[in-house]
């Protein structure tokens, strides 16, 4: 299989990496490597690490971060736009008409049972118009490449997608490392990612307040893998970091408890899932959650960023709908193009998928960060006969999809540039207005050969650069 | 607005880097004794786990009263909760709950400090290598303090780990003390031996004042100016009196930016005043073991009201 590589194009750079590769030209490899290490020790320093699930022996790993960006021209960049509006438009859409009137059901355009059977689909949700009516407050849309003009989405996060504070602080990284480089290469900004989306929470606050609404940022906790971002989400928007035992319902109203006792919260941008948001309603055992807010937010006195019930906007059996969904609401066919999936429910599917197993990559439907998928042309023969029998055993748990050519970027290694596969997660934000930070977090497979870019699976990250040209 | 959660947080991050520093301090001391006082070491190593308050979590796993052993359980045991590395780990846990609340430059002494101490303890120290290790540890813990007084804004943040880093020193002091009141009581102090002069430089050692006690008292050994000097002397600042004074500031603070008064005031102003009021004679007239047992007691109780009052849990 050929891979196109971002960064050059029959021995010479892309138009797109032209000026970083003059710059890299001049640059001391050993210098360039030493760079690399000092910003590992910076992140260590300043804590950014995640946490890996199982892993006790380190628990907190940095995510590893390779010092060569990765560059989308102007160009480029507003055709993603322009597709990423397009379906995030979409999935509102298809999120409100879900919980409502369900006419992309009466219309037959994707089965009943999908939407009915589905974990994510919440019933209590059916009928309720969150404030500002806006469902997905933050998405963030998976992309990959395949060529010059072919870009796939390959996921829509629209639960709550993390990774945002890597973009930031891979920017930041750049700019302490090379600040000569921004000097040469006109690079548009992404640091006013958190006060856009403090302006986009303020404006689908609940209606009737005076004053600038309170803001708060609900983590599970300390120990949750992504609570260096909720911390640095919060101490970037400047509102509070708040967890479930910091909550209450008092009168009618979610409130915090602070050293002057109980203040009112008008939104909450939670990173806790929906399963765990409210004991009450959903988990009762759950400790992460407050006791009674599904209530408050059927009254419409907070608003839930993102929405209670978004999942199944982002289910991976819906996923392999969005092409339809698309059409159906915005009257348009899709911009950005689906991976063809594979639906292992349906049985003609299913005996396909079974007999290419060593070219496809199949998924749990509910899975994400990687974890329970399988690499057909990575896997032994052994680990595919494995995962054939769990595909036999529960058909409907699994989608499967071709193996994309996913496009390289290189990597510096002590060998000098390599390349490496690649994603991209631009960043969403969702209110009166749909606005994308230019930029996201690009990931990088680290291994060479892998297509697995996922940072609880040795995946790597880069800053990612769009040129304001 | 502060969360009570993270007024906790601030509150005992503050007392475990204090406490750290101040087990630093004891095994300095107790590995003073050790080297100068070969007989009776055993004696002592036993009274500074007394002094820190783990001398029950000791004896559960260790018979040994040695060097070595002591001062690995209190440096770099998992299971001794006030151990350096344990009450790193537990401050470095607060710091990252309220990282929001604090300069980059505090968050990341934490940090680098929590790295740098795991790292180093991670072995067994050998003897040898115990005063390099305790200069770390002392550094460190310095280097926090110089990066939260230097960067903090004085508001309602600083108040909190104001708070939380005097009632601990407080209580450490205050413990010391009481392990050795009986060689500062007025009885024995006419024996006059070397001995007990010996025990006041211990004492003062573990709080860090041997030479300021001699510029006060000009090298005068007297076992109620040692007890005048770490209960009453305001300007001292690892005594009662001076812990009072800054904890009774933070609470007014408190006081005026809430516009409300609590509980926790009036216990906090009370035990101040009485130290201002009270001479050394009073105290030994009252009976010091007695008047430290009231202390650590309501010390105790202080830090529980702080917690009620401002709503940490």
């Amino acid at each position: 299989m050929t891979h196109f590589d971002e960064m050059r194009l029959g021995g010479q750079a892309r138009p797109p990496y032209d000026d970083y590769q003059s710059w890299f030209d001049r640059q001391d490899p050993k210098r360039l490597l030493q760079k690399a290490g000092d910003a590992e020790r910076v992140f260590r320093r300043t804590g950014i690490t995640f946490a890996v699930y199982g892993d006790t022996e380190a628990a907190e790993r940095l995510i590893p971060f390779d010092i060569v960006p990765r560059i989308i021209s102007g160009k480029e960049w507003r055709r993603l736009v322009q597709g990423i509006e397009q379906r995030v438009q979409a999935l509102n859409a298809f999120l409100d008409d879900i919980y409502h009137r369900q006419e992309i059901l009466r219309a037959g355009r994707i089965p009943k049972e999908i939407v009915a059977n589905n974990a994510a689909f919440l019933p209590e949700m059916i009928g309720v118009r969150p404030p500002g009516g806006v469902y997905t407050h933050i998405i963030g849309v998976d992309i990959v490449r395949t060529g010059e003009n072919d870009f796939f989405v390959l996921e829509d996060n629209a639960r709550t997608p993390s990774g945002v504070s890597y973009m930031l602080e891979n920017r930041e990284t750049m700019m302490q490392l090379f600040p000569e480089l921004f000097q040469q290469v006109k690079v548009r900004p992404v640091e006013n990612y958190p006060q856009l989306l403090r302006e986009s929470l303020t404006a689908v606050a609940p209606q009737g307040r005076d004053g600038s609404p309170t803001i708060a940022v609900l983590t599970p906790g300390s120990f949750n893998s992504a609570y260096f971002e909720h911390a640095f989400l919060a101490d970037q928007m400047g509102v509070e970091l708040v967890e479930g035992s910091d909550l209450r319902v008092v009168d009618g109203h979610v409130a915090m408890r602070t050293t002057q006792g109980y203040k009112k919260i008008d939104v909450l941008y939670r990173r806790v899932d929906d399963d765990y948001l409210d004991p009450l309603t959903f988990k009762p055992d759950s400790v992460l959650g407050v006791p009674g807010i599904m209530d408050v937010y059927r009254a419409g006195n907070i608003a839930i960023a993102n929405a209670p019930g978004t999942g199944i906007a982002d289910d991976k059996a819906i996923y392999s709908y969005m092409p339809e969904i698309v059409e159906f609401y915005t009257g348009r066919k899709a911009i950005l193009q689906n991976v063809e999936t594979w639906r292992c429910s349906e049985p003609n599917a299913l005996a396909y998928v079974l007999e290419h197993l060593d070219e496809l990559v199949v998924k749990e439907v509910h899975g994400s960060g990687g974890y329970g998928m399988l690499v057909g042309p990575a896997a032994s023969k052994k680990e595919r006969a494995a995962f054939a029998k769990k595909l036999i055993a529960r058909p409907g748990n699994y989608i499967a999809q071709p193996t994309l050519a996913l496009s390289t970027c290189p990597i510096l290694t002590s060998k000098g540039l390599a390349p490496r596969h690649v994603d991209l997660r631009p960043f969403v934000l969702v209110s009166d207005r749909i606005q994308i930070v230019p930029g996201g977090l690009t990931r990088v497979a680290l291994k060479k050969g892998s297509l697995v870019v996922n940072s609880s699976q040795g995946g790597g990250t880069k800053d990612t650069w769009v040129l304001d040209d | 607005m502060l969360l009570g959660r993270s007024a906790n947080g601030l509150y005992w991050m503050h007392r475990y880097i204090e406490r750290a520093e101040n087990m630093a301090r004891l095994v300095d001391t107790g590995l003073r004794l050790a080297l100068t006082q070969s007989g009776a070491a055993s004696d002592e190593w036993a009274s500074v786990l007394t002094s820190a308050g783990v001398r029950d979590v000791f004896e559960k796993e260790n018979s040994d009263y040695d060097t070595a052993t002591v001062s690995n359980f209190l440096l770099r045991d998992l299971g001794n909760p006030s151990s350096v590395i344990s009450s790193m780990e537990t401050a470095r846990m607060n710091a990252r709950m309220v990282r929001t609340s604090l300069t980059r430059e505090t968050w990341e002494s934490v940090n680098e400090a929590w790295m740098a101490l795991t790292r180093m303890l991670k072995r067994r120290i050998d003897e040898p290598d115990l005063p390099a290790v305790l200069d770390a540890v002392k550094r460190e813990t310095a280097l926090i303090r110089g990066a939260f007084q230097g960067t903090m804004l004085r508001n309602e943040i600083f108040d909190f780990a104001q708070i939380g880093t005097l009632i601990e020193r407080a209580d450490n002091t205050s413990r010391i003390l009481d392990v050795k009141y009986y060689v500062l009581l007025p009885s024995v102090a006419w024996v006059g031996s070397s001995l007990d002069n010996h025990q006041w430089q211990t004492i003062l050692r573990s709080v860090s004042a041997q030479r300021s006690y001699r510029w006060t008292y000009d090298g005068d050994y007297k076992p109620a100016n040692v007890a005048d000097y770490l209960i009453l002397d305001r300007r001292m600042p690892r005594s009662l009196a001076f812990c009072y004074g800054g904890i009774c500031q933070s609470l007014d603070y408190l006081a005026e930016a809430y516009g409300m008064r609590h509980p926790c005031h009036d216990l906090a102003a009370a035990k101040f005043d009485k130290l201002k009021s009270a001479t050394v004679e009073d105290i030994f007239e009252e009976g010091l073991h007695e008047f430290l047992k009231e202390f650590i007691r309501d010390n105790g109780l202080l830090g529980d009201q702080v917690a009620a009052d401002f709503r940490f849990y």
